[in-house]
């Protein structure tokens, strides 16, 4: 992830307690979404950006969601989603984040 | 998880679902958005 985002999130915490906070991911990529879900829960993996060590353990879910998707309005979702929803391996992304870490603060 | 009341970081990506989509769903579902930023991970 971004060291700039790192820092963003960071401050985030900081300014709002990581009690109320949530991360939404949007990425399609198995990898992308394994390093930015261990980042904001485990810390930076790759050991390079500000929240490298840090355990900031924020709950984290996928727009894609089955449990996300039903809270969200169903037009906007369509609208929003809708056609990402079509042609994105929706699947392959659920079970992907099944296995976020923290996923039992939920 | 329980979206409503929440203040979300929007993390999307660029091959993916982008960060504003994201914004504009949650919100929908009562949550206040406090970040919203669309990653490339090429």
């Amino acid at each position: 992830m971004d060291p700039e985002n790192q820092d963003r999130i960071r401050a985030l915490v900081d300014e709002h307690g990581a009690g109320d906070l949530v991360v939404v991911l949007g990425a399609a990529d198995l990898e992308s979404l394994e390093v930015a879900a261990e980042t904001v829960t485990m810390g930076d993996p790759a050991y390079v950006g500000p929240l490298a060590g840090v355990q900031l353990g924020l709950p984290v879910v996928h727009i894609l969601e089955e449990d996300v998707k039903q809270q969200v309005d169903a037009g906007v979702y369509d609208e929003q989603v809708g056609l990402l929803e079509m042609t994105l391996d929706v699947d392959q992304v659920r079970e992907a984040a099944q296995k976020f870490p923290g996923r039992d603060g939920a | 998880m329980k979206l409503d009341g929440k203040k979300i970081i929007a993390l999307g990506e660029r091959d993916g679902v982008p960060g504003p989509a994201i914004a504009a769903c949650v919100t929908s579902a009562g949550a206040e958005v406090v970040f919203v930023e669309t990653e490339c991970f090429v």
